[in-house]
């Protein structure tokens, strides 16, 4: 359970006005609230408990187990799943004879005519550039711990990178977008699903994992050169 | 003090970073003095409170709002089966899935393209109006509908992709096909300045503003 730093909360305050110097040097002792900012003594959970902020109720830390075992299976998975969803075709259909095969690509380029071009680009990042650069970064970051190598160069630049892409990471968003479609349209034609959708569908079911798993706090601790 | 009592005992007795004299890292949590230019872990630039959040926010807001109206005004999907053209809405779009039938489909695609953008646009303003004037809202309920806000927002994407697959997709010459409309690309615009809004937000900002007004009363 986190405590509040109430109990030495006037000395420190203290401290801060005047010397300035113990507190500076129990910086790792304590940790603030990335939410509401209140300053709270660190104190690490049982395995599998989430610590809270206990005024605005923010995770604080998550005291998971193999956090970069799971986070490192959740970016090879991801890379590989992509790989295999822009070669495999996607989806096709069928009607009166015709026949169209789609792709991912073909589902990234349908902006591409007219003054509509840029926001190709836009939905090549959401769907497949940030993902792949995500699951990059992440094994950048994270393979050399895992191999009991000190962290490599940039490792904490491209740890930030993968979490500051994350909300504009959106593989999950477009298998909804395509269950929906496939509603609109199989009333017109006879649909069916290439591998690269079940790839997509994986990878949808990854993002959960990956939400799951991973603690932020922890993997900076471990990549902290101070702390090797 | 147990985290029961802290909380009973209310925040006016609480200690932020800032007012410790510290600041956490944006990028990695790390603390340092206030002051600080960069953070020694990740090499974050480091700033208290996130920059300009309120002007941020309500530039992007703005901007995010201006955009979601040619997104509902001009066709988002244009259909051409057997040399007839229909031009459909997001609205439209919608209403005709209920015509199929498809209760459960037209209500996903209703929830993300009007009722997730519209919410998203009155939860910022909320927000950051409260930030200024202060808010009726609790700083709980308030924290909620931030984290809310910011979860949910990218689910609206979803209409953006449902139009790029079903262009991929319907390409059977004079039979049938659908081609984008103006209005995806002002939807997709519109999504990405409300979530680049509610990043700018800064959630501290929330608590800052109750200790302040708490402060004023006192005084």
């Amino acid at each position: 359970m986190m405590t509040g730093i109430s109990a030495n909360r006037e000395t420190l305050y203290a401290f801060t006005m005047h010397t300035r110097h113990p507190i500076m040097e129990n910086l790792d002792r304590l940790v603030a609230c990335r939410s509401c900012d209140l300053l709270l003594d660190r104190v690490i959970p049982p395995p599998g408990k989430i610590s809270r902020c206990p005024r605005c109720h923010h995770p604080l830390i998550s005291n998971k187990r193999s956090v970069i075992d799971n986070t490192l299976a959740a970016a090879v998975s991801t890379a590989i799943l992509m790989t295999a969803a822009i070669y495999f075709p996607f989806i096709s259909l069928a009607e009166a004879g015709l026949s169209r095969d789609a792709s991912v690509m073909d589902a990234i380029g349908a902006f591409s005519e007219g003054w509509s071009a840029p926001l190709t680009i836009a939905v090549a990042a959401f769907i497949v550039v940030i993902p792949v650069l995500r699951a990059v970064a992440l094994i950048y970051a994270l393979l050399p711990l895992r191999l009991g190598n000190p962290p490599a160069k940039g490792a904490a630049r491209s740890f930030r990178l993968a979490m500051a892409l994350k909300p504009w990471s959106m593989a999950e968003i477009f298998i909804v977008g395509v269950a929906v479609a496939l509603v609109k349209v199989t009333d017109l034609a006879d649909v069916s699903l290439g591998p690269s959708f079940w790839a997509f569908a994986a990878l949808m079911l990854i993002v959960v994992f990956e939400n799951k798993t991973l603690c932020e706090w922890t993997i900076w601790r471990l990549l902290d050169p101070k702390r090797r | 003090m147990r985290m029961d009592d802290m909380a009973a005992s209310g925040p006016q007795k609480t200690i932020t970073a800032r007012k410790a004299g510290l600041v956490s890292c944006g990028g990695c949590g790390t603390l340092a003095p206030l002051g600080q230019h960069r953070c020694d872990r990740c090499e974050a630039t480091l700033h208290s409170r996130r920059p300009d959040a309120e002007q941020r926010v309500w530039a992007w807001l703005v901007a995010g709002i201006i955009l979601y109206i040619p997104a509902n005004l001009y066709p988002m999907l244009v259909t051409r089966t057997f040399g007839q053209v229909q031009e459909g809405t997001i609205i439209g779009g919608a209403i005709e899935l209920i015509e199929y039938g498809a209760w459960f489909v037209a209500f996903v695609v209703i929830f993300a393209s009007v009722v997730i953008p519209v919410a998203k646009f009155v939860a910022i303003a909320a927000l950051i109006l409260g930030v200024r004037n202060g808010s009726r809202l609790s700083a709980h309920r308030r924290m909620q509908l931030y984290e809310v806000t910011e979860f949910i927002g990218r689910w609206s994407m979803i209409d953006v992709f449902v139009v790029a697959i079903l262009t991929a997709l319907v390409q059977l010459g004079f039979i049938a096909s659908i081609n984008p409309g103006p209005a995806a690309v002002c939807f997709a615009l519109s999504v990405v300045f409300t979530m680049l809004s509610a990043q700018s937000f800064d959630p501290r900002l929330i608590w800052d503003s109750i200790e302040e007004h708490r402060a004023r009363g006192r005084t």
